[in-house]
């Protein structure tokens, strides 16, 4: 298959991480893993609502990538912040925000995260260290750096997580970017996560066919970033490298980089519905290592998750979302005056 | 009311905002040991230390894009761009982040940057260094542009700048750096979208903005020494643009004749003319003319340089012409 990078197979999970973990991991990667559950229900009902035509515009869906905005968001403190691309979200939703603002959002609706002028691409939720999903792959990479920059500069002991695709790697943006963030981190003055989400495509243009170097997680260190290679499928994984990646930007101010290798299930929009650029046979292998089964094959073999708990767990997603369904078509639409709100802010008092 | 030089008023303004405020702090290519191309930022270096003087790399979209990060969190950045050609490489952030992410996000962030350095036409600098990037920024809804034409104008404008909440453009003129002003002791602040009527006059407008400002002044003499009176606006600002002003004096001098150093088809001129349109139709004795650079890129030579920038002549002609005192 010309479009695999040599990333772990079915079996070659990493080892049962599960077993070092304290009760209380345990118990919170349960919560995870009904977070995970809510958001692949959420994002299918976004589907079903985008061919409704209740959703309009482009629509990115996560599934398949849940592990890995959940491994680290679950190691994020409350004060800390992040940004990402337009699929994001599930980001949204492990962060905390309502999923009735979220679907609300996607349906063009005032009770949205961004009052409904955002849509799908633009969530926002400043209040939780939540600072937009951006539309322009890599330009929101410079962002990131920056917003680090300012958290250093005013001793803060907070960190930025960047969320990033495999095909933003290739980008200006990003490069301008990490040369600074670099040079910044020497100084302690860059305490940046890049986690670069690699589910293997750019729309139809594989990894292989994009970057002359392949091995994501290398090319940082031409920028004095340090970056590693994770199964980004495995939550255990993912939460740990977070937990220990997040603990040394905190302490140190420099940048480190995480190639979370992933799949995403779905299309790259709504409307990628024929995928001529892979196989279905890829992506069922590829479902076989569907980060909640794993997840939950683990919490199962842990003794911390049976048949039934599974089974609530599932009703409360459908409630959860259906829930969110109901107060996204119950919310009104932005009135005229919301056309031009927002575009300035108070002119200064001169 | 001390003298300054357009320079040292800019300079000046950025130490009292820094002094104040620590949120403020620079960012730009050889600001900081180097001295500024221009020496806007002489001694900040050694003055603010270089946490707040950041020399950057050669990465216009990268240090724009950090400057709107680092603003998202509540800084107040002031990017300067080597020239404003160069800013053309952080179009994009400009542009869809700077401009765009108060809307998209339904108004939960502030983007407090200034973007500032020399536009304009230079010395013999030719195609790709004597742009006039005014009108791509002032298509933009969410940005703020601004052009000082004096010491007085600069200070104003640029306190008012370091005050708001939204990305300001802020377009200095290499040509104006050494010019010298009168700058008010106190405050001083001039807040966008007011224009100043920098010469009354009650024969006819001349509007400019920038370098352009001290051409239409100039030419405002020669027509005097013909018995034409002009009244001359300085606009310090295209978005927000002040219409009130530019039909309170063709309401008064009937004619209008305006300048600007850009390219002219869809330029900042088209604009004002048609606001004067828009709000004065009927007030008009005369069609609104347009003195403009010439529609190609900058030439190298001297003898073509000074043929696609506007001059006094220029301008003395085309208020001639709105005033029939010549054939059209
Ligand atoms: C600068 C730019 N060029 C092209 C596009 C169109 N586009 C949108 S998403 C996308 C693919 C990006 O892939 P990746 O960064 O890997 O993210 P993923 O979709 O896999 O999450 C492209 C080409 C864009 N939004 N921005």
């Amino acid at each position: 298959m010309p479009n695999r990078t040599g990333r772990p197979d079915d079996s070659a999970t990493s080892a049962l991480a599960t077993d070092r973990r304290s009760p209380e991991h345990l118990t919170s990667a349960v919560a995870w893993y009904r977070q995970m559950v809510i958001a692949r229900r959420f994002e299918e009902e976004t589907e079903r609502a985008f061919r409704r035509g209740k959703i309009g515009g482009y629509l990115h869906v996560y599934s398949g990538q849940e592990a890995v905005a959940a491994g680290f968001l679950a190691e994020l403190r409350e004060t800390d912040i992040f940004f990402t691309a337009y699929r994001d979200h599930a980001h949204a939703l492990f962060r905390g925000a309502s999923p009735g603002a979220v679907m609300a959002e996607l349906f063009g609706k005032v009770t949205g995260l961004a009052r409904g002028k955002g849509g799908s691409m633009h969530l926002f939720d400043v209040a939780r260290g939540f600072y937009g999903g951006y539309g322009i792959v890599g330009a929101h990479v410079p962002l990131a750096v920056g917003a680090a920059y300012a958290l250093r500069y005013r001793q803060e002991d907070r960190v930025c997580v960047c969320f990033l695709g495999d095909g933003a790697m290739n980008s200006g943006a990003l490069h301008e970017a990490l040369n600074m963030a670099g040079l910044w981190g020497k100084e302690g003055l860059c305490p940046l996560v890049l986690v670069v989400e690699n589910n293997e495509y750019a729309m139809g243009t594989s990894v292989v066919r994009s970057s002359a170097v392949t091995d994501l997680a290398a090319r940082f260190a031409q920028y004095a970033i340090p970056g590693e290679r994770i199964d980004g499928m495995d939550f255990f994984v993912v939460r740990q490298t977070a937990a220990r990646v997040i603990a040394d930007v905190r302490a140190t101010g420099r940048p480190y980089a995480v190639e979370a290798l992933t799949y995403r299930f779905a299309g790259h929009g709504a409307a990628d519905l024929f995928q001529p650029y892979r196989t279905k046979e890829e992506v069922d292998a590829q479902r076989r290592r569907d980060p909640i089964l794993l997840l939950e094959r683990r919490l199962r073999e842990a003794g911390v998750l049976d048949d039934a708990t599974v089974a609530r767990i599932q009703e409360e997603a459908e409630q959860v979302v259906a829930e969110a369904v109901r107060f996204a078509e119950e919310s009104p639409p932005p009135g005229p005056e919301e056309l031009t709100a927002h575009v300035y802010g108070a002119p200064a008092d001169a | 009311m001390p003298e300054l030089t357009y320079r040292d008023a800019i300079r000046a303004a950025l130490i009292d905002a820094m002094e104040r405020d620590p949120t403020v702090l620079l960012l730009g290519e050889d600001i900081g040991l180097y001295q500024g191309t221009f020496r806007v930022t002489a001694d900040l270096l050694a003055r603010f230390g270089p946490r707040r003087v950041i020399d950057t790399p050669i990465s216009e979209e990268g240090f724009v894009g950090a400057a709107i990060g680092m603003a998202l969190l509540g800084l107040r950045p002031v990017v300067e761009v080597m020239t404003w050609n160069f800013s053309l490489l952080a179009f994009d952030q400009i542009v869809n982040n700077a401009a765009k992410v108060r809307y998209f996000s339904g108004g939960q962030v502030d983007v407090p940057l200034v973007i500032r350095g020399p536009n304009g036409a230079g010395v013999q600098l030719s195609a790709q260094h004597s742009q006039s990037v005014e009108v791509f920024y002032a298509h933009v809804p969410g940005l703020r542009v601004v052009a000082p034409a004096t010491p007085a104008d600069a200070w104003g404008l640029l306190r008012t700048a370091l005050r708001g909440r939204d990305p300001v453009i802020f377009l200095e003129n290499a040509a104006l750096y050494g010019t010298k002003g009168p700058v008010p002791d106190g405050d001083g602040a001039l807040p966008f979208g007011r224009a100043e009527v920098a010469r009354p006059g009650r024969d006819v407008t001349i509007v400019a903005y920038s370098r352009m400002l001290l051409v239409a002044l100039e030419a405002a003499r020669q027509l005097a020494d013909e018995g034409i009176d002009a009244e001359v606006i300085n606009l310090r600002s295209l978005r927000p643009l002040d219409g009130e002003t530019l039909v309170r004096s063709v309401a008064k001098t009937h004619r209008a004749v305006v300048v600007q150093e850009q390219w002219k088809p869809f330029g900042a001129a088209a604009e004002i003319a048609a606001t004067i349109y828009e709000g004065a139709f009927d007030l008009l004795d005369a069609p609104v003319e347009r003195v403009t650079g010439a529609d190609v890129p900058m030439p190298y030579a001297r003898e073509l340089e000074l043929l696609a920038i506007p001059h006094e002549a220029d301008i003395v002609a085309a208020a001639r012409r709105v005033l029939y005192r010549e054939g059209r």
